[in-house]
């Protein structure tokens, strides 16, 4: 296995290269094959302490670190802060004394505001791991997505993928673009001009496309994004009919990307609003796996962030 | 009162075609006329200042401050923001009115003008709410205002989103011959958003304000400064597009001017870099290319005046994600070695440069000062334009410290002010014949 970096954090996946992101990969792999095993290495963090901050909601993202640090043998904590506080600001550094009073090893935050895990970062003593910031970086989930894609393809190079939807929004969308053109792959990011503005392609080797049918036709992976309401309300796409009319991936769709190409979503799934059901259950859909693999990647961030205080 | 005579000084005399070395000599208070180095006619008891080959100028007019008085002392209080003024040579300043309560009742721009007498350090220029409180409904009381001596009428950072209310105001204002002054962003285009729309904010998952915000807005109030006849100041324009509006007004022969600020022509939305939330300042800034239009509009005469933006804001305000830090960061004590920047990349020539902070700004705000013509209060700057520093937060003048250009090495250093003759700020530069 190639030699972990020594970073203290995980707050992006922005600058890492494909030397720093293998080795959390292979990793993970390991951590794969333990938890289905049943004989994950409750040694690896015990005595330390694992904080999920979460100033949003999300369940799944939750779950997953918490099995994450559990399985490693950590003691953790999920502390939910309540968003409708007006002093966020206040909120969130205040909380920051306070875990650092506490002392806790491992902090993973969940924040609505862009770079508010780096502003964590600057004041705790913890190890912060992102857990998505805002519309700025998700950073396992990217790692989690890699991972799946890898064990199914065998590579993360010269894959052309669709990253569809609500792509300028999506945090999820961001370090996935980050990552997989580090590997070497072709990204296009497909929507509305209202949810994929042209300014995107400048973030580096990603196509803009608006039309569905094209950004799909020969795809290896087709990514799709979660839609969310809100998005409707506030004038970006006139209905949920009309969105899954021009941008849903449903079978006819599917059909245009290479034969057995891959169907992902980070969830929760807005079924028939973005996806049809019965694409996101066929057997080209790797999204179960994708949960399975959430775990093993966030066991390998864990344990590597708390291992980095030992790399000299 | 006494005789001061400044003596080995580079006169910089905002009238005059050329810095001239001399000596300036001030009796009671008021300027006594500038002599040629060496003249012999000074009276016995005169103080002598030796300037050491600084430069003197008249006392920077700051056309666009604000401080945390009344409403939110924390930031910084009114004393202090007086303090940064005399530091960066600062001797007139027009303060926005979107304080808490807002200027918008004539008693208030009486306090705050009698607050600066009674200081006594900086002359205050109050605006003038435009609607009351700042917003963008009601006209306030701009006759009252105006003869309570608001100097001009702005609802600061808030440009007014109502068309049919800005026509309003904009012809209401001419009937009294006022100054308008907007703040140039459409705010349904800029709401929500907190960095300029570029690949970095995008990068960074930033809420983004496209740069036609500016040009929309300018363009809409043009038409209507053109409809209504009014006097109309767009502050700080930060893109090309905004410019060029300015130069095809101008040549229709409408009466718009505008400023620029100091972050706008030195600094570009590279500082946002790593959720730097000093660099949150509104409007955001841009990019490069904007940033040398800026530039260029200095030099080629379509900006007017550079006014400080001083928005002092605590740590508590800057500490937070950067959407939600509050935009802004102080001015005034690097007014003046951040436009002297654009006179050390042979831009702006040194006159150029403090006719745009003295005599300019007068102009604009139609008040006296700006000049070292004789007769005049004796309100003066002395700055050593060679005299490199490092600007650092934690250790400027005055009591915020939220300085979008932390760090940075600038050449040009205020050593000296003076208030209708009487020193401000400086030390040890006075000794008697």
């Amino acid at each position: 296995m190639a030699e972990l970096s020594s970073r203290l954090h995980l707050l992006g996946i922005e600058g890492m290269s494909r030397k720093d992101i293998l080795p959390y990969l292979d990793l993970a792999e390991n951590y794969v094959l333990l938890s289905r095993s049943r004989s994950s290495p409750r040694e690896a963090l015990r005595g330390r302490t694992v904080v999920n901050l979460f100033f949003e909601d999300s369940t799944r993202t939750r779950t997953s670190f918490e099995l994450a640090g559990k399985r490693l043998g950590a003691d953790v904590i999920n502390m939910t802060v309540a968003t409708s506080s007006v002093n966020k600001g206040e909120t969130l550094l205040d909380t920051a004394a306070t875990l650092n009073a506490m002392r806790c090893d491992l902090l993973v935050v969940r924040h609505g505001q862009s770079g508010a895990p780096a502003l964590l970062a600057q004041k705790v003593d913890a190890h912060v791991v992102n857990a998505g910031d805002g519309m700025h970086e998700h950073p396992t989930q990217a790692l989690l997505d890699a991972l799946t894609i890898k064990r199914h393809l065998n590579r993360l190079n010269g894959l052309t993928v669709a990253i569809c939807g609500d792509v300028g929004h999506s945090r999820v969308a961001r370090s996935n673009i980050h990552l997989l053109t580090a590997m070497g792959s072709q990204i296009r990011l497909v929507g509305p001009p209202t949810l994929v503005p042209s300014v995107m392609e400048e973030l580096g080797n990603v196509m803009v496309i608006h039309d569905m049918d094209e950004g799909v036709r020969g795809a290896d992976i087709v990514m799709m994004l979660r839609m969310q309401k809100e998005r409707m309300e506030s004038g970006l796409v006139p209905s949920m009919r009309e969105y899954f009319r021009f941008y849903g991936l449903d079978r006819r769709r599917l059909r245009l990307a290479k034969e057995n190409a891959l169907v992902m979503h980070p969830g929760p799934m807005n079924r028939g609003v973005e996806i049809a059901s019965d694409v996101a259950d066929s057997a080209q859909s790797v999204i179960q796996e994708q949960v399975e693999m959430g775990v093993a990647i966030r066991m390998a961030v864990l344990d590597h962030l708390a291992r980095s205080e030992h790399t000299p | 009162m006494n005789t001061l005579i400044f003596e080995n000084v580079s006169i910089l005399d905002p009238e005059a075609k050329k810095p001239a070395p001399g000596r300036l000599i001030v009796k009671d208070g008021l300027i006594a006329g500038q002599l040629p180095p060496g003249t012999e006619d000074a009276p016995e008891d005169a103080v002598h200042i030796d300037g050491g080959g600084a430069a003197l100028c008249p006392g920077l007019i700051d056309l666009r401050a604000s401080t945390g008085e009344p409403g939110a002392e924390y930031r910084e209080t009114f004393t202090a923001s007086l303090d940064a003024a005399a530091a960066g040579g600062v001797t007139t300043m027009a303060l926005l009115p979107n304080t808490r309560p807002a200027i918008d009742e004539p008693a208030l721009v009486r306090l705050l003008k009698a607050r600066g007498d009674e200081d006594g350090r900086v002359t205050i220029l109050p605006y003038g709410a435009l609607t009351h409180g700042c917003l963008g409904q009601d006209m306030a009381e701009l006759g009252l205002l105006s003869e309570a001596g608001a100097i001009a009428f702005t609802d600061g950072p808030h440009a007014i989103a109502d068309t049919k209310r800005m026509r309003q105001c904009l012809a209401y204002a001419k009937g009294i011959d006022a100054l308008v002054m907007q703040h140039p962003e459409d705010p349904s285009l800029a709401r929500g958003g907190c960095a300029t729309a570029s690949e970095r904010a995008t990068r960074l998952g930033l809420p983004q304000i496209p740069p036609a915000a500016e040009a929309i807005l300018m363009a809409r109030d043009i038409r209507l400064a053109e409809m209504t006849g009014a006097r109309l100041h767009f502050a700080h324009v930060s893109t090309a597009e905004g410019l060029e509006l300015i130069r095809g007004a101008r040549k229709r022969g409408l009466p718009i001017t505008c400023d620029a600020a100091p972050p706008y022509f030195y600094l570009d939305e590279r500082e946002i870099e790593g959720f730097r939330t000093y660099a949150k300042l509104s409007p955001p800034l841009r990019e490069t290319s904007d940033r040398d239009a800026v530039r260029a509009a200095l030099a080629d005469g379509t900006i007017d005046a550079i006014a400080s933006d001083h928005t002092p804001c605590d740590a508590d305000d800057k500490r937070l994600p950067f959407a939600q830090a509050r935009a802004g960061g102080t001015g005034l004590i690097t007014l003046l070695p951040i436009t002297l920047s654009e006179v050390a990349a042979g831009r702006l020539d040194l006159l150029q440069a403090i006719r745009l902070l003295t005599s300019s700004p007068a102009r604009l705000l139609g008040v006296a000062g700006g000049t070292l013509r004789k007769g005049r209060p004796a309100d003066l700057c002395l700055f050593d334009p060679k005299a490199r520093w490092t600007i650092t937060a934690g250790a400027l003048a005055g009591g915020a410290q939220n300085t979008p250009f932390d760090g940075r090495d600038v050449t040009g250093k205020v050593i000296g002010t003076w208030k209708n003759g009487r020193q401000t700020f400086g030390e040890g530069l006075g000794h008697d014949a």
